[in-house]
């Protein structure tokens, strides 16, 4: 599975958990509009270092936190392995 | 002035009654003689009036020794098996010992200690001792990072709750426990068995769980207390099928609904309580009507036990909570009312109050307050888990999250493993608030569990 794939997969899981309705996952999409709030945002980003090994947020100290659905998916595509 | 009569542990131990023993893995002991006999080499008289420190590397000869210094000693000090050598010069100044008990005699040359008495079995005979004094008994609080506290209390205060539920009906009964009698939950248990005219099983630390059942059946253990934790483990193991006890008891951590109702299915013709009891506090009350938690009726004062609320922790007064923490430095141990506030925290939830964590285990998740042992009860409750930790984990979004660990009961498919995870989470978002429902949920082999029988919970 690609990482992109993972990504959206956690997503729409989490979604589906806290009962948040997403509008279309496009790569402009901004984060606040898809509903989640700082906790769901926190699940993801936990869930996804479980599932890749890694969680680029605390990896780099100046890492800004992404706007957009795209940015936070280039966030994991860009990790060095 | 005559002395007030003293009445030690020996006065509860006559040779009417015949058949008692107490054992451990290796040896078994009669109680009906136990007062004709020594472990101490013959050398009680030498131990009167002392401050004694028990160091005996197991259970069986520590005990024994406790019957025999009972009355005689001023005070004895009982460490259990894994305190840290490194506290014990500490704990030597504090407690004023000017004499030990082991069965390494060689290791407490040199020290200073001025009298060193060697335990050893078989027992030797001797002349039977008469009870001078009421002994002070020293035990230490477990959890504790650093030096532990010494405990002062008597024999009077440490039996109250026992001569207050009575004598047992029916046949004496044979005690076990998977405590260390030299915890305040391991000795209450081994003094049931003298002051009830029963036996005693002790436990093993090196011993395979399905031997010591084995060991449980062959000596016809009928009454038996752990901690939640243990009996989790037992559970588990598949080893309680073949146990059949009439008592169950647990005590020391939260018992939840979960392993309750576990126990009471692996043990029809049982009767489940759990009991509320710590080094300081004493024995505060037994529960046994097979439910969490406990009637909100038993605040006030009942059965000369006296408890209250404070800023959401029981606090509790009774002539069963220790006197004093013993040493140098040593704080109140009550408040200025003769309160011991046990750091207990309670809910009030329809007429009972539950436990929902420690005062002192609280984790912080995003600037609110969590115990984890709320969550654990509702992971727990689902029929596949068998025992979970909830704990905090760093997030870069906001500071922290809750995780959880769990075990699931022997014999689940993992390839269901996804589907109760969804099923554990719905559990836990219908009955916590959002912030403590955990993030992550991970399945384990195992939980470590410390010495003194809880869930070990390194970052609380």
């Amino acid at each position: 599975m690609s990482v992109r794939s993972k990504v959206i997969e956690a997503i729409q899981q989490i979604a589906r958990e806290q009962h948040v309705t997403l509008p279309a996952l496009s790569d402009d999409l901004s984060l606040h509009e898809t509903g989640f709030d700082s906790l769901a945002f926190a699940i993801l980003v936990a869930r996804l270092e479980d599932e890749t090994g890694v969680d680029p947020f605390t990896i780099s100290e100046d890492a800004a936190f992404p706007a957009t659905v795209g940015d936070f998916v280039r966030a994991y595509e860009n990790v060095p392995a | 002035m005559s002395p007030r009569e003293v009445f030690a542990l020996r006065d509860h131990l006559g040779a009417e009654l015949k058949g008692r023993t107490i054992s451990d893995a290796q040896d078994v002991v009669s109680l009906t003689d136990v007062l004709r006999h020594t472990v101490l080499g013959g050398r009680l008289r030498e131990l009167s009036g002392r401050a004694v420190l028990l160091k005996l590397s197991d259970q069986l000869r520590s005990g024994l020794a406790m019957i025999e210094l009972d009355g005689i000693a001023r005070r004895m000090l009982l460490c259990a098996p894994d305190l840290n050598p490194a506290h014990l010069g500490a704990l030597i100044a504090d407690a004023g010992i000017d004499a030990v008990v082991t069965d390494e005699p060689g290791r407490w040359a040199g020290t200073g200690v001025p009298l060193v008495v060697t335990a050893q079995l078989p027992l030797q005979m001797t002349a039977p001792a008469t009870s001078e004094r009421a002994t002070e008994w020293l035990m230490l609080t477990s959890g504790t990072s650093g030096v532990p506290k010494i405990v002062g209390h008597t024999l009077e205060a440490l039996t109250g709750a026992i001569v207050a539920e009575g004598p047992t009906r029916g046949q004496a009964p044979v005690w076990a426990t998977f405590y260390d009698i030299r915890r305040y939950g391991g000795l209450q248990i081994f003094l049931r068995a003298i002051l009830s005219g029963g036996s005693m099983v002790l436990s093993d630390p090196h011993e395979a769980l399905a031997d010591h059942v084995a060991r449980l059946n062959a000596r016809g253990v009928s009454h038996i207390s752990g901690t939640p934790s243990h009996w989790r483990k037992l559970l588990m193991s598949g080893s309680a099928a073949q146990f059949a006890p009439a008592y169950v008891r647990l005590s020391g951590e939260i018992a939840d609904q979960a392993v309750l109702d576990g126990l009471k299915a692996a043990f029809p013709n049982a009767s489940v309580g759990h009991a509320y009891a710590s080094t300081e506090a004493g024995v505060g009350f037994a529960v046994n009507d097979g439910l969490e938690g406990f009637p909100a009726d038993y605040l006030g004062n009942r059965n000369g036990v006296e408890m209250k609320v404070v800023d959401g922790s029981l606090r509790i007064r009774s002539a069963r909570t220790a006197h004093a923490y013993v040493g140098r430095s040593a704080a109140a141990l009550t408040d200025a009312d003769g309160f011991v506030d046990s750091g207990d925290i309670v809910e009030l939830r329809g007429d009972r109050y539950y436990f929902v964590g420690r005062r002192g285990g609280i984790i912080n998740i995003g600037g609110l307050k969590v115990h984890p042992e709320e969550i654990e009860a509702v992971i727990n409750r689902h029929p596949d888990v068998r025992m979970s930790r909830a704990k905090s984990r760093r997030s870069p979004i906001t500071g922290g999250i809750v995780v959880a660990d769990a075990i699931l009961t022997e014999g689940t498919d993992p390839a269901r493993a996804k589907e109760i995870r969804d099923q554990i989470l719905d559990q836990c978002r219908a009955q916590l608030a959002s912030h403590k429902v955990p993030a992550v949920i991970r399945f384990v082999e195992t939980l470590d569990v410390t010495p003194a029988g809880k869930l070990a919970r390194t970052d609380a």
